[in-house]
């Protein structure tokens, strides 16, 4: 049994039932990311971990311990809410040591604990101000701090950096994961943003609907993803997934029987762009996979540049290209599409292994 | 029990109706100034909207203040006595014809304690409400404050009939219980409002620091919800304080509040009106300093956490 066990966990609001029947084992020391577009019952789930919600169904256990119906305060869980959650007649240090000094610890053990914490974070010269007169990004750490100086069996993080600005997010993203790099803590992290999910996750969990699509690491659910909500959700810019009956014929042929009326899902990085005509269509090396299109949208990052193109077919494609292009809205070019990275969907959005037989 | 009737509430209004308010003091004012620099018209105009309005409200308890130190006479003289000699002959004999410190003593056990039970019962209730909301949370908030809706005097035979049977007629535990129910869905309104300004995740997070229901209440529902108990609290208290109704209908001589002392003055032996104002005046001062002094506290309350 994993440390963290999560057996058929059920929870209904009302008649709508939230989170249908969660099976997920989390072994000591992961960084689980819970990630999925709002309303997948990701945060519910979290908060059934937490204790803060009630669990209708199912078990769940850490560390060989039943606590599915244990209080909030005996689960030895610490959480970092979204909105910080500090205690704003307390000072930082109060807040800090609260869960220390509720255990009843030491006087002295207490005070070195959070000074070390602090020392961390960054944060000592803060430890006698109040949350009100701290930045926002102190009070994150104080939040974090105030997670880590009890050494908690697991760390929840809410969605602990939507409240940050871009760049502050950016930087205290690499902070965690420092963090959870020196601690190595079991960590269970809510997020609606993939770019956090990638970047942190040892194993992400993709939910939608308030059930488990799939769980991996994030490079496997990049490159095998196992159905088309997972393959559109991880990655920007999105997979294309195109139609079958939008592809060109070449392409159409190569379909496994299964994705025969499905759709084909394709990396932007596996479309690349030339000016139309260029190292002759229809040539050898054009054949199935080069459609003509008309340039909808160029978007240059600098580092890279997004080409999103439309196709005779009526097909939108996006191109990460590498490079800079000189390719305005308007201009006709033609898409060579790297089929052996292409992933095949049948008509239901589940993945069609290689190798199965062709449509034609 | 000594009967009296209910039509005679509050009566600190009672002088006004015989003093016409064309003795505005302030038309008196000189109109000149002296200042250098000649006031703003519009300010100037609305200082004296302000200052008319002020004495306007202040007027009946400036005289209330005035009466209680003339003479039986000299209280009912048309034109009334502006000028007179003061006299303290109305206090001394109020104390000595009903035990004025008894019936003090009485109102401020009955406020004090109908507050603090009020407070009792009231807290846990707008906890639960407003961090554990269910489905029926906003009706049953509703319904309580529609009891308020209701007058009072169409609960007086059963409330009456049951201090009956309770052996609780003319006792400060009635008047206690009654004072305390009947404030309470306000200051469960008062306390839900304020506890609805507290981010119930600040309380999650104490759960999961590990505190236990009491420590979350004591150690941070509390010192956070202070201002509006506070508040909560105090109006709760000048409410019970000022509790005519009730008083005047569940107690007599024994557990008789000031406001009972001071409609005693107004029946049995014809209108006394100096006397009156005395009474009216100490059983009002204590409830007027108190209110000066924690005033910051009552405004705030009654804004209902609007106002942060």
């Amino acid at each position: 049994m994993a440390f963290l066990q999560l057996s058929g966990i059920e929870k209904y609001f009302a008649q709508h039932r939230a989170i249908r029947g969660i099976d997920l084992g989390i072994e000591r020391g992961e960084f689980i990311v819970f990630v999925g577009p709002s309303g997948c019952g990701k945060s519910t789930l979290l908060r059934l971990i937490a204790g803060l919600e009630r669990i209708d169904g199912g078990t769940l256990t850490l560390d060989g311990r039943d606590i599915t119906d244990a209080p909030s305060s005996r689960r030895d869980l610490a959480m970092v809410f979204q909105s910080y959650a500090l205690y704003p007649h307390m000072s930082v240090y109060d807040n800090m040591s609260f869960a220390l000094k509720l255990a009843g610890a030491a006087p002295q053990e207490i005070r070195a604990k959070v000074e070390r914490a602090a020392a961390v974070l960054d944060l000592t010269p803060y430890l006698q101000r109040t949350p009100k007169a701290l930045s926002g990004g102190q009070r994150q750490r104080v939040a974090i701090g105030r997670a880590i100086v009890r050494s908690p069996k697991v760390f929840l993080f809410d969605e602990p950096l939507s409240n940050l600005d871009a760049a502050l997010r950016g930087q205290t993203r690499v902070e965690i994961a420092k963090l959870h790099r020196d601690l190595g803590a079991t960590t269970i992290y809510v997020t609606h943003d993939q770019v956090e999910a990638m970047t942190l996750a040892s194993r992400v969990v993709v939910l939608r609907d308030g059930q488990i699509e799939q769980v991996g690491t994030p490079l496997e659910l990049y490159d095998r993803p196992a159905n088309q909500f997972v393959a559109q959700f991880i990655g920007t810019p999105q997979m294309n997934v195109v139609r079958s009956d939008r592809l060109p014929e070449a392409l159409r042929r190569q379909a496994p029987r299964a994705a025969a009326n499905g759709s084909l899902g394709l990396r932007p990085e596996a479309v690349a762009v030339a000016p139309r005509g260029h190292g002759g269509a229809g040539s050898a090396s054009g054949g199935a996979g080069e459609i003509g299109g008309t340039v909808e949208l160029v978007e240059a990052l600098g580092a890279e540049t997004l080409l999103y193109v439309r196709t005779g077919e009526g097909a939108q494609w996006v191109a990460r290209l590498g490079e800079r292009t000189r390719c305005v809205a308007g201009d006709e070019v033609s898409l060579r599409l790297d089929a052996t990275r292409a992933l095949w969907f049948d008509d239901a959005g589940r993945v069609v292994p290689a190798g199965q037989a062709l449509a034609a | 029990m000594e009967r009296l009737p209910m039509e005679r509430l509050p009566t600190e209004r009672l002088p006004i109706e015989r003093q016409p308010m064309a003795r505005n003091p302030l038309a008196r004012a000189p109109t000149t100034t002296r200042r250098p620099a000649p006031f703003p018209l519009a300010t100037a105009v609305r200082a004296v909207a302000a200052w008319a309005v002020a004495l306007l409200l202040f007027f009946p308890i400036a005289w209330l203040g005035l009466t209680a130190f003339k003479t039986e006479l000299q209280a009912v003289a048309v034109p009334p006595q502006w000028l007179f000699t003061p006299t303290l002959e109305n206090f001394h004999e109020v104390q000595a014809r009903s035990d004025y410190l008894l019936y003090a003593r009485n109102s401020v056990v009955t406020s004090v304690l109908s507050t603090v039970l009020g407070l009792l019962l009231a807290a846990p209730a707008a906890y639960a409400m407003a961090f554990f909301r269910g489905r029926w949370t906003r009706d049953i908030l509703m319904w309580m404050l529609s009891t308020k809706m209701m007058p009072a005097v169409g609960a007086l035979v059963p409330i009456y009939v049951l201090a009956q049977k309770s052996q609780l007629l003319d006792t400060q535990a009635a008047l206690i219980i009654v004072f305390a129910l009947s404030n309470l869905p306000i200051m469960v309104w008062m306390l839900y409002s304020h506890f609805r300004d507290i981010p119930p995740e600040i309380l999650e997070a104490a759960r999961m620091d590990g505190a236990t229901l009491w420590q979350e209440v004591r150690l941070v529902l509390l010192p956070l919800g202070m201002g509006g108990l506070a508040s909560t609290g105090l109006l709760c208290l000048v409410l019970s304080w000022n509790e005519a109704f009730w008083s005047l209908n569940l107690s007599a001589a024994k557990a008789g509040t000031l406001a009972t002392l001071i409609a005693s003055y107004s029946s049995p032996e014809g209108l006394f009106w100096a006397k009156l104002s005395a009474a009216s005046l100490m059983a009002i001062a204590p409830i007027v300093v108190f209110g000066w002094f924690s005033q910051k506290q009552l405004v705030q309350g009654l804004t209902f956490g609007a106002v942060k």
